[in-house]
Formats: structure tokens, sequence, C-alpha cells
């Protein structure tokens, strides 16, 4: 366990997000502790991807106010609060189209030392980002995809290259969009390992999921969002037996 | 001895390659511009005012003009950045046009007269630009921001979103790009040691374009073969007499048609390299 747990890593206040006349997200607050797993579950088209976008710069909220650490990065542009220690997966996976598995891996790292460094190599410009694309390739198992064209690989290994892609960033929040989707009971199984012990390194984990079972075996926290609105929130066993959300979302056919 | 001829083409494919690059450049962070004549109009005038009347040497010469082309790149970046595709590249074409009215109407620097008194340089001279910059940027194709360019091309939403500065990576290409177009502007007028507002139009803004797309976007070596494609075809078809530029022309489209993405790419090379690494 990190030490001041007590304070949260993200903080969001009243956070909202219109688009012209609709409202994504109203009045949204939540917090992530250090080293938490938590989860957003929500119909579609509750804005769980809103909040996805809103917390990694992709749109700026409406109104409202984030914090990470206790700073606020609400006006931040997308790169500086991906250097601050939160990276991201996406729903639809958005791999660069002509680069291989290894390169992915080495594109994401920030870039550490003297500006002129990047006109070197990769794996001289930061020997350290070699070092760290190898553990994650590792961490994932994808040493025989290493120089393959990511776009062309199974949809499952593209999902794993994204999250090792995301790793890479040495973030302190994951925010994993649909992790499990596509992926087949062993698959998921095997990736909730994965996140239970990279979160026993200290990560903090928020994702979205609509796998009920993969929610409430992992997450210690879970936010019910419905029309742009968090309607509960509480530990998995609250949230199953909490009748707003059963009416909302679980229907009576939760059998999680 | 080559001829004096041939001198003149292989010195235009030189000009020709430093054009492409230019936009090659841009082009490797997804932004198409139109308007890189315009940049080689203020390269080859800023380089020719300084040789003549400055009497400065030409290599600095050609490098302030360089610098100052780079810094209207900077300036035309900014607005460019919030325009993507189709209408980025008619903002550049507006831009080229921009530069080549300003110079029809600037009398200090001869306006629609034309400006001279340029020394020639030599055809080695000429290469040693344009192969030093085509090695230059053989090279940074393997660098780390290279890569960092390549991710804001594909993909620029989620280049942003895995925390690279997307804004300064645009802006850094245009402004290179604007200072390799301006050393073709320089080349060209210590080339031809006279230049008027004509010659940096739209047309030579589409063949620098047509050079990469021809030779290969996606490498750097794509706009030598796609610039030497340009120049030395429309000669080798002479003999067809009236009919040498549809030939040309046909022969283009053929080419397009066969390899979309140009004559090499990054596939072609790698098969190239294996094949190398494997004989004996």
């Amino acid at each position: 366990m990190t030490t001041g747990s007590d304070k949260p890593l993200l903080r969001l206040s009243g956070v909202s997000k219109s688009f012209g006349g609709i409202r994504a997200l109203s009045d949204v607050s939540l917090t992530i502790g250090h080293n938490r797993i938590v989860g957003v579950i929500g119909p579609n088209g509750a804005g769980k991807t809103t909040l996805f976008n809103v917390i990694t710069g992709a749109y700026r909220a409406s109104a409202g106010e984030l914090t990470l650490d206790d700073e606020p990065i609400t006006q931040w542009p997308s790169y500086r609060i991906v250097r601050a220690g939160i990276a991201r997966t996406f729903q639809n996976i958005r791999l660069f189209a002509g680069m291989t598995v290894w390169e992915h891996l080495l594109v994401a790292q920030p870039h550490q030392g003297a500006f002129v460094r990047r006109f070197l190599p990769a794996r001289w410009a930061d020997p350290a980002a070699a070092t760290r694309a190898e553990e994650a390739l590792v961490l994932f198992g994808l040493q025989n995809y290493r120089d393959s064209i990511a776009r062309t690989l199974p949809y499952g290994v593209q999902r794993k290259v994204e999250m090792a892609r995301a790793l890479t960033a040495s973030p302190k929040l994951l925010l994993l969009d649909e992790p499990v989707a596509g992926m087949n009971h062993e698959e998921a199984t095997e990736l909730r390992h994965l996140l239970l012990r990279l979160n026993e390194r200290g990560l903090s984990i928020l994702l979205i999921e609509h796998d009920m079972a993969f929610v409430m075996n992992l997450c210690q926290d879970v936010y019910v969002l419905d029309f742009g609105a968090i309607i509960a929130q509480g530990t998995p066993t609250e949230i199953r037996t909490n009748p707003v959300v059963l009416d909302a979302y679980l229907g009576s056919e939760a059998a999680c | 001895m080559i001829s004096t001829y041939d001198a003149g083409l292989l010195a235009d494919v030189g000009i020709l390659l430093l054009g492409a690059l230019s936009v090659y450049v841009i082009l490797a962070t997804g932004q198409l511009s139109l308007g890189n004549a315009g940049f080689m109009g203020v390269g080859a005038y800023v380089a020719s005012f300084l040789t003549v009347e400055m009497h400065w040497p030409v290599t600095v010469a050609l490098l302030a003009a360089a610098l100052v082309s780079s810094i209207v790149g900077v300036i035309i970046a900014f607005p460019a950045l919030r325009l993507r595709g189709i209408y980025l590249a008619m903002a550049t074409l507006g831009f080229g046009e921009m530069v080549r009215s300003f110079l029809l109407g600037f009398d200090r620097l001869g306006g629609s007269g034309g400006y001279r008194g340029m020394q020639q340089v030599s055809l080695g001279y000429i290469w040693a630009w344009a192969g030093g910059i085509l090695l230059l940027i053989l090279m940074l194709e393997r660098s780390r921001l290279w890569l960092e360019m390549r991710a804001v091309h594909d993909d620029e939403t989620a280049a942003g979103l895995v925390g690279l500065n997307t804004t300064l990576t645009k802006i850094g290409a245009f402004g290179f790009g604007a200072a390799v177009a301006a050393i073709a502007g320089g080349l060209f007028a210590h080339q031809y040691v006279y230049i008027e507002p004509g010659n940096f139009g739209f047309e030579r803004s589409i063949d620098f374009v047509l050079a990469v797309i021809l030779g290969g976007s996606t490498v750097g070596l794509g706009a030598l073969i796609g610039s030497a494609l340009l120049v030395f075809l429309p000669e080798w078809l002479r003999f067809l007499a009236d009919w040498r530029l549809a030939a040309f022309g046909t022969l283009l489209i053929l080419v397009l048609l066969t390899r979309p993405q140009g004559v090499v790419d990054r596939a072609l090379l790698a098969k190239l390299a294996l094949r190398r690494a494997k004989a004996p």
C-alpha cells in the first residue's frame, strides 16, 4: 500500500460536459484513491466514454474541476495529463496504422532527457525506454508479435497491445475502456490476474466494462452512471443489491 | 564529362528533390501542403538579395534564407493547425499564391520584371545540399522524433492521448519543411541566375507533391526516385515527339494505379534489406 492513501489520486468535483444542448455528463463527482481498482458501469449512452475523454483531456469539461494528486488538471492538454500519470485505452481500438508492436511501446513513453536526444534512434534516445518496452512485451505475452504491424494482428492481441502501450507511459492511473470486449472467458480471467498483479505494484485502475462478472470480481469500488449522472456508488455487493441500480441498469436478470 | 544539358537536368533533379523533401517532411505529420513553392520563393528572393546586394557568400545566404522561411513556416503553421485534409491543402495553396502575388508587386526586388545578378553555382554544390539534406532526413527517419511524427500522422487524437505534443510536432514539421523548400529556392536562383515570381507558382508546388506521391510518400528515398522520374521521364520520351507529354501523363497514371503507395515503401525497403542480409 502506498502512503497517503487517504488523499485521492484523482478527484472529479461537479464535472459536466455538454455538446450543444445535450448534456453528456452532469455534475459528476468521484474520487479514485491510490492503489484502487474502480469500475464504471451504466447503460449504453450513459456517458462512460465521455467521462474518460474528459479525464484524459480529449474533451474539456464544461463545468467542474479535476485534480490529480491535488493538482488541477481541468485545463491541461491531453499530452500533459498523460505525462502527469493518466494513461488510457480506447473502446474502439486506436493503434497507429503503420507501426509495429515494438514501435507502439516505444512511442508512448514520454521522452526523457534533453530535446536533442530525440534526434537519435529510439534505442539511443532513451536506453531505459527499450527496457520498459521489453517488460511490457513480456507482461502481455507479446514477444512473438514484436515486429508485426499491430493493426494486422487478431483483435484480442490488438487490445493487449493497446494496454501494453498505455502501461509503457508508466501511469499512476490506467483507464481501460471495455478491456474484455471480444475476449473469451480464459482471456478475461488471464487479464483479471494481470490487472490484479499491476494493482499490487501500486497501479490504480479505472475501468468501463459491460461484463458484470468481470467488474464485480475485480473492482473495489463501483460507480453507476445513467443519463450522464452518477446514480449510485459503493462496493460490488452494495451495487448488486441497490434498488436504484437494479431498476436503471442491471434489471431483474442481474445474475451476477 | 557530362554535357551542359545533362548537368542542367541533374541540377533540376537536385532542386526538385529538395522541394519534394520539404513536402515529405510536412506530410510525415499528416499535413498536405500545396504551398511549398511559396517557401521556395521566399528562399530564392532572400538568398538572391543577400548574395547580390549584400555580397554574402552563397552558403551563408542559403542558411539565412532557410531561417527566414522557417520562421514564415512556423507562423503559417499556427492557423494551419486548425485545418485538416483538403481545407489545409487549400489554405497552403492560398499562401503560395499570396507569396507569388506579393513578389509580383514588390518592385524593390524586380517585381514582375524578375531579379538577376546572381553567380551560378556548380552542379556539385547543388548536390552537396540535396544529398546532405536527403541523408539528414534518412537518418531522422530512424529517430525517436520521427516515430512521434508517424504517430501524429496515423492518428492525431490517439497520439495526444498517449502523451505526445501534437501541436509542437506539426509546427516543427512546417518550420523544417519551409527551411528545406527555401534551400531549394536559393539553389534554383543561383542555378538559373534569374528569377521571377512565376517560377514559384502553384504548378511548382504540385510538382513537389507529385514527386513524393509518385516515388513513395512513406520513405525519404521515395522523394529521390519521384524527382528523378519527373525530370528524366519526359526526356526519355522525346522520341514520341508531340505525344511525349500525353505518354508521360499516361505513365504517371499507370504507376499510381499499380503502386498507389508509390514506387518505394517501407515494406519494399524491408524486403530489399532482408535479401541483402541473406546474401552470402
